[in-house]
This record gives structure tokens, sequence and C-alpha cells, in this order.
């Protein structure tokens, strides 16, 4: 009998364990690091004062420093849709045509199209902002980028004008272009894989070409996926620092753009106004993650980040 | 007309080899089989969306193995429907026609036509991310009838409908039938769909097609060689 009763409580005991310690454990282990994000922002906030941020949006090499933010930002955006969207969907659709129907795919096609493109898409995200920024100086001290820069090139007697890259304005925007649109891709490919391929599928039994199907079905269906592979290019390429300082240098009314402002405002030793341009960048960065968040797609972004 | 020799399509893991059969003109036939046998592949390779490794497809007496879909005057509505959810109703009925570049009056007019046949007018404007199991099986059945195919192709268009749903959609495609002379290969697992719907059942089984007459009272198929 008192075995019994002994069981029935060892019973009820296990039916009302609570599950409280498991979520407090969880919860202590993330929180301490949300707690970081916000300690961060909330201390760079504490110690700017309205003063300052007046006084840095007053500096003409600030104001400069915005603007070619802004508009370098928007340029390397819309080059990396224009060439994440066709690249994304050729790598979630692509496949490597048969020998002959119902043969197997070639297999050697069918890596190099998808393992070796998608290496290679690793290489902005993974390499040192730095080693980008020195790949890219060199490449454009190859004859190839010369014949660039000096203006050498001419087309049915119509010599191109010398094109200043590096240094200059459009180095900014290949710096940022040549990260933000790794992201940009990754981003479209799992937008593209999570278009079924039903849809197009049916369009082309409905009448359309492979153009067509792409662009009244597939493209539509992608908005979303797209505005978010955007923002996050956009995103990246406002960030984007170490390339650029090695590719464009730092100059002042030529080159600066807004992480250059921190970085020469902090070497110049004016905390202050580092401080104040980091609020301006955070700013912008929340507006943006607000903007995907809207846009709806977080597993895109979260999948399309790593 | 659809007439399959000796077809052999692969598909992954499995394969379908020498597949024969023939659907008449303006018949309604109901290919049964269990799940995994290959009727999906079977419908995707008549509408030209996999390749025959082998044999031949032909389609209203015109060799349609090498065409592409949009080619073959096949009408295909998949199991899952894959409406257009960026569009409207009316844009998904409209769309074959859309595509044609046919004048604007006469795609109204055939998507009048088409909601009114399938009971969905009081729909048209609406998006279709959405509607309920049986509204989206009905625009999918008038996007795939709007050009006025030769052969319709339903891919388990009962599957996922509650019973009363199931018994509209009989009623529905019977009715579509008698106004549209499509020849129509249906593929389900069910036998009731089968009852009450074909012209004939055809079984697809260990890769291979063959005709079965079904028992009117009992559920299951008897066979017949």
């Amino acid at each position: 009998m008192t075995v019994q009763m002994s069981e029935v409580a060892r019973e009820t005991a296990h039916r009302e364990r609570s599950d409280a310690r498991f979520w407090v454990a969880l919860g202590i282990i993330g929180g301490l690091y949300v707690l970081l994000v916000v300690a961060m922002v909330v201390a760079d906030v504490a110690y700017t004062t309205p003063a300052a941020m007046l006084k840095v949006l007053r500096d003409p090499a600030i104001r400069y420093s915005i603007k070619l933010s802004l508009v370098s930002c928007s340029i390397t955006t819309i080059l990396a849709l224009w060439v994440a969207v066709p690249l994304g969907y050729i790598m979630s659709r692509w496949q490597a045509p048969r020998r002959k129907p119902g043969e197997p795919r070639r297999v050697f096609w069918n890596w190099l199209a998808k393992g070796l493109v998608d290496a290679t898409l690793d290489i902005p995200i993974v390499l040192p902002p730095l080693v980008i920024g020195l790949c890219l100086l060199i490449l454009f001290q190859t004859p190839l980028g010369r014949v660039f820069q000096r203006g050498d090139i001419s087309i049915f007697g119509w010599r191109l004008p010398p094109i200043p890259i590096t240094y200059a304005v459009p180095s900014v925007i290949i710096a940022q272009f040549a990260v933000a649109c790794a992201f940009a891709v990754r981003t479209m490919k799992v937008t593209f894989d999570q278009i079924s391929p039903r849809g197009e599928q049916v369009a082309l039994t409905l009448g359309c070409t492979r153009g067509q199907a792409f662009w009244l079905v597939v493209l539509p269906e992608a908005k979303r996926g797209m505005l978010a592979a955007g923002t996050l290019a956009w995103a990246r390429a406002l960030g984007e620092f170490g390339p650029i300082l090695v590719f464009s240098g730092a100059t002042r009314m030529r080159t600066e753009v807004l992480p250059t402002s921190v970085f020469l405002e902090l070497s110049l030793g004016r905390l202050p106004a580092a401080l104040a341009v980091s609020l301006l960048m955070i700013a912008a960065a929340v507006i943006v993650l607000i903007i995907v968040r809207l846009a709806g797609s977080e597993t895109t972004m979260m999948r399309g980040a790593t | 007309m659809i007439s399959i020799e000796g077809l052999s399509v692969a598909a992954g893991d499995f394969a379908l080899r020498n597949v024969s059969f023939d659907v008449a003109r303006g018949q309604y036939a109901v290919l049964m089989g269990r799940t995994g046998t290959g009727k999906t592949t079977l419908l995707e390779a008549i509408c030209g969306l996999k390749p025959a490794a082998a044999g031949r497809i032909r389609l209203m007496g015109i060799d349609a193995t090498d065409l592409k879909p949009a080619q073959r005057g096949v009408a295909y509505v998949p199991q899952d429907r894959a409406l257009f959810s960026t569009m409207t109703v009316a844009e998904n009925l409209g769309f074959a026609l859309i595509v044609r570049k046919r004048r604007l009056d006469e795609i109204e007019q055939r998507v009048r036509e088409l909601a009114q046949l399938l009971g969905i007018t009081h729909l048209l404007m609406r998006k279709a991310m959405g509607l309920s199991g049986g509204e989206a099986q009905r625009v999918a059945l008038g996007r795939a009838l709007a050009a006025r195919p030769d052969v319709l192709l339903l891919d388990e268009p009962m599957s996922a409908l509650d019973d009363r749903t199931r018994e509209e959609m009989h009623e529905l495609l019977i009715s579509v039938r008698r106004h549209t002379p499509v020849t129509t290969l249906h593929v389900t697992h069910n036998v009731s769909d089968a009852q009450r719907l074909a012209d004939r059942v055809l079984l697809l089984e260990n890769g291979s097609v063959r005709e079965v007459q079904l028992c009117q009272r009992g559920a299951g198929v008897a066979e017949q060689a």
C-alpha cells in the first residue's frame, strides 16, 4: 500500500514539474546579449549632447560625407539588385542540361554552377574588409584597370574620357558594391528558393515563354525579397569602411563617407563629433531595420545574412 | 485525345518505364494509383515540364514529345493549385488570354463567362491569396480553361477539400464537362472521384498503366486485366 502511495506521489510530482527553470536559463543567456546591444546604443546617446549633434550637422565636411554616403549607398543598392535578381534566380533554378533527355545531368557542370559560384560569393562575405580593399586597389593597377582610368578605350573612334577610380568617388561605390552585392545575391537566392517553381510551370503551360513567366509571375512574387535584399545591401554599403579606406583613401570633401568621418574625427581626438556621426548611422540603421521588418520576410533576412 | 506510347520518364529516385495508354477525344479518364507511383510525373511529362527519356506523347493527333509546354495546348492544374498570388482572381482567370495578347473586351467577356460557370463572380476582384480550398480550386480550374485547351490535366483536384466541398466540385466538374469539350485526365487516389466522374478508370501500378472496372457499391477497385 505504501509502495503504491509513494508511486502516486512520485507520479504527481513528475507531472507537476515546472518549465520555469528552463525558460529562465535561456532568458539569462540570451538576455545578456540583448542587454549589451541596448547598453551600447544608450551609452552613445547619453554621451552625446544636442549641441554636439548640431555642430556636426553644420560642419561642411560632415555634410559632404552624409551626402556622399546617401548617394553612393543608393547607387550601390541599385547596382546590387540589378545583379542579384538574375544571379539569385539562376542559382535557385538553374540545372545543368542533360546530354539526352532522361539521362542524368552532367555532374561536373552542376557542381560548377551550384558549388563554385556559391563558394565564390562567400569570398566577399568572409574576406577581411581590408583585404578586399587591397584586392580592388591591385585590380585597378593591373594593365586592364589602368586602361580604364587613363581613358585609353576607344569605341568606333570615340575615345572614352578617363575615369578616375582609385581615390575617387567611383572607388567608393565599387568598394561598397563588391561586398553588398554578395549579400543581396544570397537574399535573392533564398527568396527565389522560397517561391515554388509550380507557379512558373503553370505559366509555361498557359502559353508563357520563360521570360514572360519570370516577369509576370516570379518577379511580382519576389517583391518583398527584393526590398529585403535592397535594404540589406544599402545597410552593408553604409557601414562599409575597410575597403573604402584602402581603395578610396580618407580625403575630406572627396572620398569621405560616414564611417570615414567617424574614423577621422576619432583620430583627431574629437570624440563628441565621432559619437554624433555614429548616432546618425545608428538612426539610419534603425530605419532600415524597420523597413525590412515591415517587409516581413524575416526568414529571408536571417538566412540571407549568413 | 491523349496517346502515350512507351513513355519513360526519369524523376529523382524512381522512373516511369514504358507507359502506354490512350484517352479518346472528349473522354474523362481518371488515373488512379497509390502515392509515389509517379502520377504527377506522368502529368508533368504530358504537359512538357519533364522531358521524356523514351517513347512518344501524341496530343490531338500531333506528336508533342519535343514541343514546349506553351505549344501543347495542355492545361495543367497542379495539386497545390499554384495560383498567382500577387494577382486578382480576374487576372488569374484571364492570364492565358493576356499572354496571348487578346483584345481587352474579349478577355473580360471570357473571364465573366468562366466566373459564372464556376460560381466565383463575387470573388473576381479579390486577391488570389487567402481563398478557401474550394474557391482556389475553382480559380485554378478557370485559369486552366480560359484559352480553351484541348487537354486538361487535373492533379488531385479534390485533395484537402472537405466532403461537402468535394461534392460541390464533383457537380462543378460534371457541369464544366457539359459546357467544354475537353479531353481530361484526372489523377486521384479517391475512388468516389472515379465513380462520379470517370468515363474510364486507369490504374498506374509498378510503372505501367492498365484499365480497371470499378465495382459500383464497393469502396475498392476491382481489378480486371
